[in-house]
């Protein structure tokens, strides 16, 4: 089974759910698309959506909910079909 | 007042250190671990680290924030623009510890922070309000009794928004009451309050604020500033004195926003925010900000009066140390904001080290920055890093010199807005004063289709 790695382009603050409190957008183990939001990076305020980029199912986060990215950094991997 | 901690960072804790040493009052900054080698931590007497990178675990930390006020002696907190500079909690609790709030009365906050309890308080003060929902909507029918009386457009607005967030615009009836179901789902989201009200849209509308100053007892205003030029509801260009407004309208909001002041006993500085629809040659509050506002700078520089220093002793104790018939304005100034963003990449934030950042000198230009040449712009925080501000007898001589300032300007390392802001002083319709709320986004689009044919 290939693996896919998802990395955010931008450095920030990563969170796994749309607002505190509120669920994750996925957990481990979920099928996602290409175009499924696997979180958002925060940078001077502004939101950016990190898409799984690949089809396949979020094997694992590599970074923690309010964790702090440097660029290219991985946030999480997919297993590909 | 004695000592005074500044509950802020960037450019407007430097901007308040300033005014303090003026007037012989120690300052505390406060920090969090990513800003430690920051200006205003230079700048400062003394300095308390509050906390980790992240705003929400050190600058929006009440009880840290609480720490350093209680440690460091101090007598008095500003707390800037931003962050807690509108959270009534904080307010009190900075009062309830003993020390002086620079601001107004934490009721105050609450009573004008809420979008609806405002208007009501403005219809109370005889000031003329959009036309829209008596207040929060309860249920679907009212909202379609209201749409059928004000028309279309409408807005949606959250109650708990600001600073253009949580505003849906609808066009036609029957998108209302499922875009009244997203407004909610979005406020609850957001601000953790699903209330929203509506009111009529106004398509060319200016942004007019009018700065109000109250000691308690009076208030007076300083005049009008405009700040229609906005990208996403972000103001980018804000002007003061000669404005494209009639000054029949213009001394009714004026006097608007005094009599809003004065009936709520409003203590410091505010700005009272207006839409001036064009069209109808009117005028309808929107909402008050009770705090400095990033842009107070112009108004300081037409009228000649430092605001921050003003807030500082009518928190004191003092009347205010002017009268109506003592403030005239003169000429006009501009100001332009100097954000670490890339305007070719979609604004895209440009964190960084600033290798370079020379800044522009001369007769009627003020910086005021948060940093320096070697500063390191964190990912954390607001991309503004410094503003410009420039004062000429007129408009036109005004425009030029801002111009002239940002041919100075030298920054390398990351990308600011400058060239962007540039761009748009050099258009026709800025040069004109045919520019509305909407006029920039429409304009940046207009361009990138003409670049890209």
């Amino acid at each position: 089974m290939a693996q896919h790695n998802v990395a955010s382009p931008l450095p920030g603050v990563f969170y796994r759910s749309p607002a505190p409190g509120e669920p994750a957008f996925l957990n481990e183990g979920d099928p996602v698309t290409a175009d499924t939001t696997i979180g958002l990076v925060e940078i001077m305020k502004q939101f950016s959506e990190v898409k799984a980029g690949a089809s396949g199912t979020l094997a694992s986060f590599a970074v923690d909910d309010g964790a702090t990215l440097a660029p290219g950094d991985v946030v999480a991997t997919v297993d590909t079909e | 007042m004695q000592k005074l901690l500044i509950a802020n960072r960037g450019e407007i804790a430097v901007r308040i250190i300033r005014a303090a040493r003026e007037l012989d009052i120690t300052t505390v900054a406060i920090y969090s671990e990513a800003d430690e080698h920051a200006e205003h931590v230079r700048l400062a007497d003394e300095a308390v680290c509050v906390g980790p990178a992240q705003a929400t675990a050190s600058y929006l930390n009440i009880s840290n924030v609480l720490a350093a006020i209680e440690s460091s002696g101090a007598d008095a907190v500003h707390p800037g623009y931003g962050f807690m500079s509108e959270n009534a909690d904080f307010a009190q609790a900075v009062v309830d510890a003993g020390a002086v709030w620079v601001g107004p009365a934490a009721q105050a906050i609450r009573d004008m922070g809420d979008k609806v309890s405002a208007r009501r308080s403005a219809k109370a003060a005889d000031v003329n309000t959009v036309p829209g929902s008596a207040g929060e909507l309860t249920d679907p029918d009212e909202a379609v009794a209201v749409a059928a009386d004000i028309g279309f457009p409408l807005a949606i607005k959250a109650s708990a928004g600001g600073g253009g967030r949580g505003i849906r615009i609808v066009e036609q009836e029957s998108d209302l009451i499922g875009a009244i179901k997203t407004a909610k789902a979005e406020a609850r989201a957001a601000f953790g309050n699903d209330a929203v009200y509506i009111e009529r849209f106004i398509p060319r509308a200016r942004h007019i604020e009018v700065q109000v100053f109250g000691d308690g007892v009076r208030a007076v205003h300083l005049g009008m500033r405009d700040c229609s030029v906005q990208r996403r509801r972000q103001k980018v260009v804000e002007e003061a004195g000669q404005l494209f407004v009639t000054p029949e309208v213009g001394q009714r909001m004026c006097d608007a926003a005094v009599r809003l002041a004065e009936a709520v006993q409003y203590q410091g500085a505010g700005t009272v925010e207006f839409l001036y629809d064009e069209q109808r040659n009117d005028y309808y509050f929107l909402e008050m900000n009770t705090r400095i506002q990033v842009e107070h700078p112009v108004t300081e520089m037409v009228f000649g009066e430092d605001l921050v220093a003003e807030q500082l002793r009518v928190a004191a104790g003092q009347p205010l140390s002017f009268v109506q018939e003592s403030l005239v304005p003169r000429g006009h100034a501009i100001e332009i904001r100097l954000n670490a963003e890339n305007a070719d990449m979609n604004f895209l934030p440009s964190p960084g080290t600033l290798e370079k950042f020379a800044l522009p000198g001369g007769p009627f230009v003020r910086l005021d920055s948060g940093v320096v040449t070697g500063s390191v712009i964190s990912p954390y925080y607001d991309s503004m890093l410094a503003k410009i501000i420039v004062w000429g007898a007129t408009r036109d001589l005004a425009v030029a010199r801002m111009l002239r300032a940002l041919g100075e300007l030298d920054v390398q390392g990351i990308v600011t807005t400058a060239p962007f802001v540039e761009t748009i002083l050099r258009s026709p319709d800025f040069a004109s004063g045919a520019f509305h709320t909407t006029w920039l986004e429409k304009w940046m689009a207009d361009r990138a289709e003409a670049g890209a044919a």
